[in-house]
């Protein structure tokens, strides 16, 4: 592997950003045929080096060869002309075109002037399947990609990628919305494409899937280039150590914290009956003052849809909810807050953070809404509020008035929980908030979650790493196909949930 | 922060070029004279013939910072002029006298009510059933100025109650009573957008509409809220225009001051997208637009050809106020210093 042809060699890149180096000096080298992981924790400064390389940002410094010659992309477009294409972690289809119109988008296939001139619609439909045939990708190219599921979008935006001939595909963060079948079938299109001769950068959170499918690694630190490695020459602790830069105690079992007490609890919030079509099949739930419920399921199991629910974001058509045993008016989000629940959203972009708006406003927004609009916090106190909680929770900005839209993912999901620190909540509802985080941000936000219950929080915690649920949960509550499959103990194992969400007894 | 970056460095700039314009074709364009007990000149003029567009354009920032569109403002001038015309009515006495059919407070109360009725009935369309802002308005905006044609007959109804007409040409310690109201209304929703925390919430409903109704902001209400003041600005801003020419006419009355006020809020340096908005950037918007308008009589171009040399200084003023266009300018300019 190591005599390959180089395809891709940047040296020296630096970039800045104002209050922040992004960038200090960066090496990486690509080579044909391999798959590249490159790591590092958040504001580490793989987005700012994807982003030099696909031309989004001009580097201050540094060298960037393409197959021997220098090149300086100046734009996404430019790149892909050049050969350098790119996957960001949420799909970017367009969901009210067909996946043909998605993938031959930019490039669609005229018709002869003697036929009418216009687009060829049946050569683009004919380009789009034998271009996913021969990715072995079985798909309807007249659907609407909106309509498809997440991983089928994923699939056919690394299509639409590779479309134009890339020599060079980087995969930013692509598994973060997949479950563990969806990854594999990533992963045998990424294998084609390596096998193809493609050289894949691949970026992405999870350990087990960089030595699943990586042959070398490369890991940022703050910047810097710490070093490359093959995947054979450094294990998951040593990439750990290099990605934190000193060796991690690892946690285990968390601290726990007296679930017995816990158990003989009031339920703060409890829900009866509770049904929405298509969505959620009736169920209870409760939750109680200091304990953390774990949810476990697949993917489309209705996580999601039933934290929305029990945050009211979508109507209920049964159920009844109550609050400390008193029945409760839960109709719309602002109930929700006002009866003192809290709810992290799974997706960041679309309903976590307000983009534009500043790291210390994003924190305010949820108390502020509580408080009403007459009672303003003032500046003053919604500055010492906003810097209590980012120094609390290690949010790592430039400064407090920076737009959150320019963190780093990581740090905008610690804002986001800031935001619902900030209102003191009985009940905080947590869907997928490690998602996207990186190791020891993930502990740091474990230990901020027990610390929460320890104070008489009630936590219900949602994600898809069983692993991740079993550490941190006081009881475990399992979903299968949108309906519960039942409720494991304090103490249970992940065979017991996996067994479960199988269906097991 | 270099002084070239803050938000209101370009419209601001604008505004002084075009008065500069002014004052190169005509000296005293400038000048300001206390006549007749008030304030008077081209200046004065400018600002109390903006007030009406600068009351509309205070009502369509909201609207724009919220992600919405309001293109039935200039129906709703029409509609609170009319019925303002009408409860006032107006019948010579035997004296000569000209009394009024109501009171005057219930006539303007009447109008500005009816006004806001408008502005919940778009808000609702398009909170409550979901309707794409600019189709909601624009039944408002095809309707209103059929039921205020409806009221009056298709007649101009000429108003001769005369304490009327101090809206729209009376003053006030020697200030236009007109500008007075505008300026009111701008310290109310300065205070109310500094002072709560409504400025927060609409910027986080423009931002974000999705995020914001997960923070638990009543984002539907605010919303429902900024429709509703939108239109009740807009019949302010119909009642000054009508006491200014003292009648109603329900076809022309505020005809095209939607397409004004919303260009008046994108000179300002609000964001269509939404979530950015500057109030101080929407008054010199205005003030841009009826200094243009000023500027092209001043200058006595005839009027066939008015729209024409309008629409090309509005294009002239959008691109000096376009940041790309700048940078184009910029670099070609380098460019052409590094070649010579």
């Amino acid at each position: 592997m190591n005599d390959a042809a180089i395809v891709l060699e940047a040296r020296g890149i630096t970039r800045a950003f104002p209050g922040v180096q992004a960038l200090a000096g960066v090496d990486l080298t690509l080579r044909a045929g391999e798959v590249h992981a490159l790591m590092g924790q958040n504001g580490a400064g793989k987005s700012t080096l994807i982003k030099v390389l696909t031309g989004v940002h001009a580097p201050d410094g540094g060298s960037i060869k393409l197959l021997g010659n220098d090149v300086a992309p100046t734009s996404p477009l430019h790149a892909q002309q050049l050969g350098i294409s790119a996957v960001h972690q949420e799909s970017h289809l367009l969901p009210n075109l067909s996946v043909a119109e998605n993938i031959c988008a930019g490039r669609y296939p005229r018709r002869a002037w003697t036929r009418g001139g216009g687009i060829d619609w049946r050569e683009t439909n004919r380009r789009a399947r034998e271009l996913l045939a021969g990715l072995g990708i079985d798909l309807d190219v007249t659907q609407l990609a909106g309509g498809l599921p997440a991983a089928l979008q994923q699939l056919a935006t690394v299509a639409r990628a590779v479309a134009t001939d890339a020599r060079v595909l980087i995969l930013d963060e692509p598994t973060s919305s997949l479950d563990t079948d969806e990854v594999q079938a990533l992963f045998a299109l990424i294998r084609r494409l390596r096998d193809q001769g493609v050289s894949i950068l691949f970026v992405t959170h999870f350990l087990d899937q960089v030595y699943d499918i990586c042959d070398r690694i490369t890991v940022l630190r703050n910047g810097k280039f710490v070093g490359e490695y093959p995947c054979a020459k450094l294990d998951a602790r040593g990439l750990v150590a290099a990605m934190v830069g000193r060796e991690l105690v690892h946690a285990g079992k968390a601290p726990a914290h007296a679930p017995a007490e816990a158990a003989q609890a009031t339920a703060v919030l409890a829900a009866r009956n509770i049904s929405r079509r298509g969505q959620i099949k009736p169920m209870d739930i409760e939750l109680r003052a200091g304990e953390v419920l774990g949810l476990a399921g697949l993917l489309g199991s209705g996580r999601t849809e039933l934290a929305r629910l029990l945050f009211a974001l979508d109507d209920r058509d049964s159920g009844d909810v109550s609050v400390d045993g008193k029945p409760a008016k839960l109709d719309k989000p602002a109930d929700a807050l006002a009866l003192g629940l809290g709810f992290c959203p799974e997706d960041r972009k679309h309903s976590g953070i307000v983009a534009e708006l500043s790291v210390r406003e994003n924190i305010v927004l949820a108390l502020q809404a509580r408080m009403g609009l007459t009672k303003f916090l003032r500046p003053a106190e919604q500055l010492a509020l906003a810097e209590k909680l980012v120094a609390a929770l290690g949010v790592k900005t430039a400064s407090i008035e920076t737009p959150i839209g320019q963190l780093s993912g990581g740090n905008q999901q610690k804002a986001i929980i800031a935001r619902w620190l900030a209102t003191h909540p009985r009940v905080l509802i947590l869907d997928e908030p490690t998602r996207g985080i990186d190791i020891a941000a993930k502990q740091e936000l474990m230990n901020e979650i027990l610390a929460l219950a320890n104070g008489g929080t009630a936590v219900l915690f949602i994600s898809a790493e069983i692993e991740e649920v079993v550490r941190v949960s006081d009881r475990i509550m399992v979903l299968r196909d949108r309906a519960k499959a039942g409720e494991l103990p304090p103490g249970a194992d992940e065979d017991a949930v996996f067994s479960m969400i199988a269906g097991g007894p | 922060m270099k002084l070239s970056q803050h938000a209101l460095f370009w419209p601001a700039t604008t505004l002084l070029l075009l008065l500069a314009v002014c004052a190169l074709f005509n000296p005293s364009f400038l000048s300001i004279a206390w006549r007749d007990g008030h304030l008077y000149g081209n200046l004065i003029d400018i600002l109390n013939r903006a007030a009406p567009l600068m009351v509309v354009s205070l009502g369509m920032t909201l609207v724009i910072a919220v992600r919405g569109l309001d293109i039935s403002v200039g129906a709703v001038v029409a509609i609170a002029a009319t019925v303002a015309a009408l409860m006032i009515g107006g019948k010579f006495s035997a004296g000569g006298d000209v009394a009024s059919d109501h009171p005057l407070w219930q006539a303007l109360l009447a109008a500005l009510l009816v006004a806001a009725a408008c502005g919940l009935w778009n808000g609702l369309l398009v909170v409550k059933a979901g309707m794409q802002p600019i189709v909601a308005t624009l039944i408002l905006m095809v309707a209103g100025r059929g039921i205020a044609q409806l009221l009056t007959d298709g007649q101009i109804i000429t108003v001769y109650y005369a304490p009327f007409f101090a809206l729209g040409n009376g003053f006030l310690l020697g200030v236009p009573v007109a500008l007075w109201i505008a300026a009111a209304l701008w310290g109310l929703l300065h205070l109310l957008l500094s002072r709560t925390a409504l400025g927060l919430f609409i910027r986080a409903i423009g931002g974000n509409p999705e995020a914001a109704r997960v923070a638990g902001i009543r984002a539907a209400s605010i919303t429902l809220c900024v429709y509703t003041f939108c239109s009740l600005a807009a019949g302010i801003a119909g009642l000054i225009i009508s006491s200014n020419v003292k009648s109603a006419d329900a076809n022309n009355a505020g005809q095209l001051l939607e397409l004004d006020a919303i260009l008046a809020v994108t000179l300002g340096g609000t964001a269509l997208t939404g979530g950015r908005f500057t109030l101080a950037g929407t008054v010199i918007g205005a003030l841009i637009i009826q200094t243009l308008t000023s500027m092209i009589y001043s200058l006595g171009v005839p009027p066939e050809v008015n729209l024409v040399v309008k629409a090309a200084m509005v294009f002239a003023v959008m691109l000096l106020q376009s940041a790309e266009f700048r940078g184009l300018v910029l670099r070609a300019v380098r460019g052409g210093a590094k070649h010579a």
